[in-house]
């Protein structure tokens, strides 16, 4: 075995590392750099829609825009950022030293990144897809240009990349927790995260088939949706949906595992109703499953399959207000601390509620001819990704950045920033419902003046400026706070990850915890003496070694893209050879890792 | 001490115990049981194709069925799925077969691949 780990440049060391924790930061960092880049197609769009036949983007930017801003939002934004706390955090909450694989791990980091990279190139190269971000047949298949080409490629390279990543998750959850850490004493986040990364291995080889299909009819002439050549378009929006609809709850589920562990921390209360909490979790990832088809009831699938649809879909709505009913119960009674995390847990909570009501609106099959493909359907959607995910992914930002970067987020400008973006989010997607109910149609690029439509318009544009100036408040407290230093345990926290030293070292825990009771480190200050219970002596901790694999693995796929887009046929296959070769070195050469040696962390621990 | 509590990879000494023998020999029977059964039940399959008396309209559903059979075999025989520790294997296999026969047959109804 290697002895100690040689020092590298700094940028060697990113792009080789396998510790989950910078893999975790590098997740958090290009999800934010594609988080802005998705907002800024949203804030075109809404500068377009300010007033009636604007003319500030073209028809054809417009759908662009669009179509690239869900996308981004969905594949490249959210579900990076909640990788980004499940890789730093679920290891820590469970006591583990890492994930069960890390080469894999920054390999679905890589492949994330290339897919990315691939998508937002079209805009350079031809045009970016331009039909949907559901990219439904047969306009994706017969009547786009080359940017829907980028489109399948990409989400099949980051797609991988992510089903890579939820299966890590799973083996990790299964197998790392500590000692004592049994399924019901993991802490909340770490439940959703398992479930999240359920739906992950279940639904997206349904994602990776329709875009295989998609791929084979576009690069390779197949007629599977090419209804004069007897083939079926809706069977892409079926493949796509059962996807698509468990891709909601990937990105809802991790949210409320962060909206449980901040408002436990924050009322000094254990998490109410946790069996209820872990369950209804279960029962919503299941439902998540059955419902796809609500995202087609006026295709024409018949009024059995749209009852049976819209039934099981408002089923939803039962586990998730019991999740509803155990934040509140949680916070009830509770020493309630208004930092700005809770904050942002506290005003999901309405937030969420109304999203999750017109979400039975929508699912009332009949009524839904009513709403479909307006902007009430626009409203209900963001009502329920920002209103849940992104106020989630902000609480966890502010909860967990300490630990994370070992400094705390100034909480004045945290605040400004919560009720800026609060504010500026209702005023956009209130209106739109109404807008919606006017009957203004969603993804079009304008819209004719004495409609009705102008002024409500107007006031859901002025809120996408408010929620822009929010996100420019948070990236410069981002920068400003570095200074203010931050204790290992800020909040006075209740699980795993507050009880090692801060910053992380890069072993997590010298010694494995032992694990007495659902949120550890609380049983701890009030039975013990505030320590973690080591669960085995002091010894030599094994670390895997860092692989430069994974990035010249996603290059390889990244150049066999350009060769299948643009049919040039030796380029896919260097770029494939540059894959496989990659997986061939991967496979015979020996690596054992290296140990970090007792004395060492005998030293850090003393001096952390 | 047993050196292998240390390391895992050092060489093993001795034979198996008695309970152990009696136990491999009782797996080693049912697999070749199980094998047997497996080549009767793919030769029925055959047969039922071959056999121009037996018509689709049952030999499709009878070829699935036995199919199940198999693979069914197949896991618990051959790959030792209710041996300990196979309780996660078990959970996400099931609950990926289960999801599957929710959906698929769906799929099939909803874009008429099959009618009722």
């Amino acid at each position: 075995m290697s002895q100690a780990y040689a020092k590298k440049s700094v940028l060697w060391d990113w792009l080789t590392t396998v510790d989950h924790k910078k893999i975790g930061i590098l997740y958090l960092a290009a999800g934010g750099f594609f988080f802005a880049l998705g907002g800024l197609e949203a804030m075109l769009m809404r500068i377009q829609l300010m007033f009636p036949e604007l003319g500030f983007v073209s028809e054809q930017t417009f759908n662009e825009l669009l179509t690239m801003h869900g996308t981004t939002m969905i594949f490249l934004a959210a579900m990076p950022l909640l990788f980004g706390f499940m890789n730093y955090i679920v290891p820590l909450q469970i006591g583990a030293r890492d994930v069960a694989f890390p080469f894999l791990n920054s390999l679905g980091f890589w492949l994330f990144l290339a897919g990315g990279i691939l998508l937002n190139l079209s805009w350079f190269l031809g045009g970016a897809p331009d039909a949907g971000w559901t990219a439904y047949t047969p306009l994706s298949s017969a009547y786009s240009g080359t940017g829907i080409d980028y489109y399948v490629l990409g989400l099949q390279i980051s797609g991988a990349g992510t089903l890579i990543a939820g299966i890590n998750f799973l083996v990790t959850i299964i197998n790392m927790r500590a000692p004592g850490m049994s399924m019901m004493r993991m802490p909340l986040f770490t439940w959703s995260s398992f479930v999240a990364s359920a739906l992950i291995l279940f639904a997206f080889p349904a994602l990776t088939i329709g875009l295989l299909l998609l791929m084979l009819e576009r690069l390779f002439g197949a007629t599977y949706f090419a209804v004069d050549m007897g083939g079926n378009v809706v069977i892409w929006q079926h493949l796509f949906w059962i996807f698509g609809h468990p891709e909601v709850y990937i990105l809802i589920l991790p949210a409320f595992g962060i909206f449980s562990e901040v408002l436990a921390t924050f009322s000094k209360k254990r998490l109410f109703g946790y069996s209820a909490m872990v369950f209804a979790t279960l029962i919503i990832g299941f439902l998540g499953f059955m419902v796809w088809a609500h995202h087609m009831f006026t295709v024409g699938i018949g009024p059995v399959a749209n009852a049976i649809f819209a039934v099981a879909t408002m089923a939803i709505a039962v586990p998730t207000g019991i999740k509803i009913f155990n934040w509140l119960f949680t916070m009830w009674g509770g020493r309630i601390q208004f930092t700005t995390a809770n904050l942002f847990a506290i005003g999901f909570i309405p937030s969420f509620v109304m999203g999750g009501v017109t979400g039975v609106m929508l699912a009332t099959s009949a009524a839904n001819y009513q709403f479909h493909d307006t902007y009430f359907v626009v409203a209900h959607f963001h009502y329920v990704i920002i209103g849940g995910v992104v106020l989630g992914l902000f609480a966890g930002a502010f909860y967990w950045w300490p630990r994370m970067f070992g400094y705390k987020l100034n909480e004045t400008l945290g605040k400004w920033f919560f009720w800026l973006f609060l504010f500026g989010f209702h005023l956009t997607f209130f209106v739109q419902h109404f807008v919606g109910l006017m009957g203004m149609p969603r993804r079009v690029a304008s819209y004719l003046p004495g409609q009705g439509l102008d002024g409500l318009n107007l006031i859901s544009s002025v809120g996408a400026f408010f929620m822009a100036v929010a996100f420019l408040l948070f990236v410069w407290n981002v920068i400003v706070s570095v200074k203010n230093k931050a204790e290992a345990d800020p909040w006075d926290g209740r699980t795993l990850e507050w009880g090692i030293p801060s910053p992380t070292p890069e072993y997590n825990f010298a010694q494995t915890p032992l694990v007495r009771e659902l949120d550890a480190l609380w049983y701890e200050k009030m039975h013990g003496n505030g320590k973690l219970k080591a669960a085995e002596p002091l010894d030599d901790i094994h670390m895997p070694n860092g692989s430069i694999l994974p990035v010249i693995m996603s290059i390889g796929l990244f150049i066999a893209s350009f060769g299948l887009i643009y049919h040039v046929h030796p380029v896919t296959i260097i770029g494939l050879l540059i894959t496989f070769g990659c997986m061939f070195v991967r496979s015979i050469k020996e690596d054992h890792g290296y140990h970090i040696h007792k004395e060492d962390i005998q030293k850090e621990e003393g001096a952390g | 001490m047993d050196p292998h509590v240390s390391d895992p990879s050092a060489p093993l000494k001795g034979g198996p115990s008695k309970k152990t023998e009696k136990k491999l020999a009782k797996e080693a029977r049912h697999q070749v049981i199980s094998f047997v059964f497996m080549i009767f039940l793919t030769s029925v399959a055959f047969l039922t194709v071959a056999s121009d008396t037996i018509p689709n309209r049952f030999a499709i559903p009878f070829i699935l069925l036995i199919a199940v059979v198999q693979v069914l075999m197949q896991l618990y025989y051959f790959m030792h799925l209710n041996d300990r520790g196979n309780g996660w294997n078990n959970i996400m296999l099931w609950t990926g077969i289960f999801v599957a026969v929710m959906t698929v047959p769906t799929l099939m109804l909803l874009i008429g691949v099959i009618k009722f």
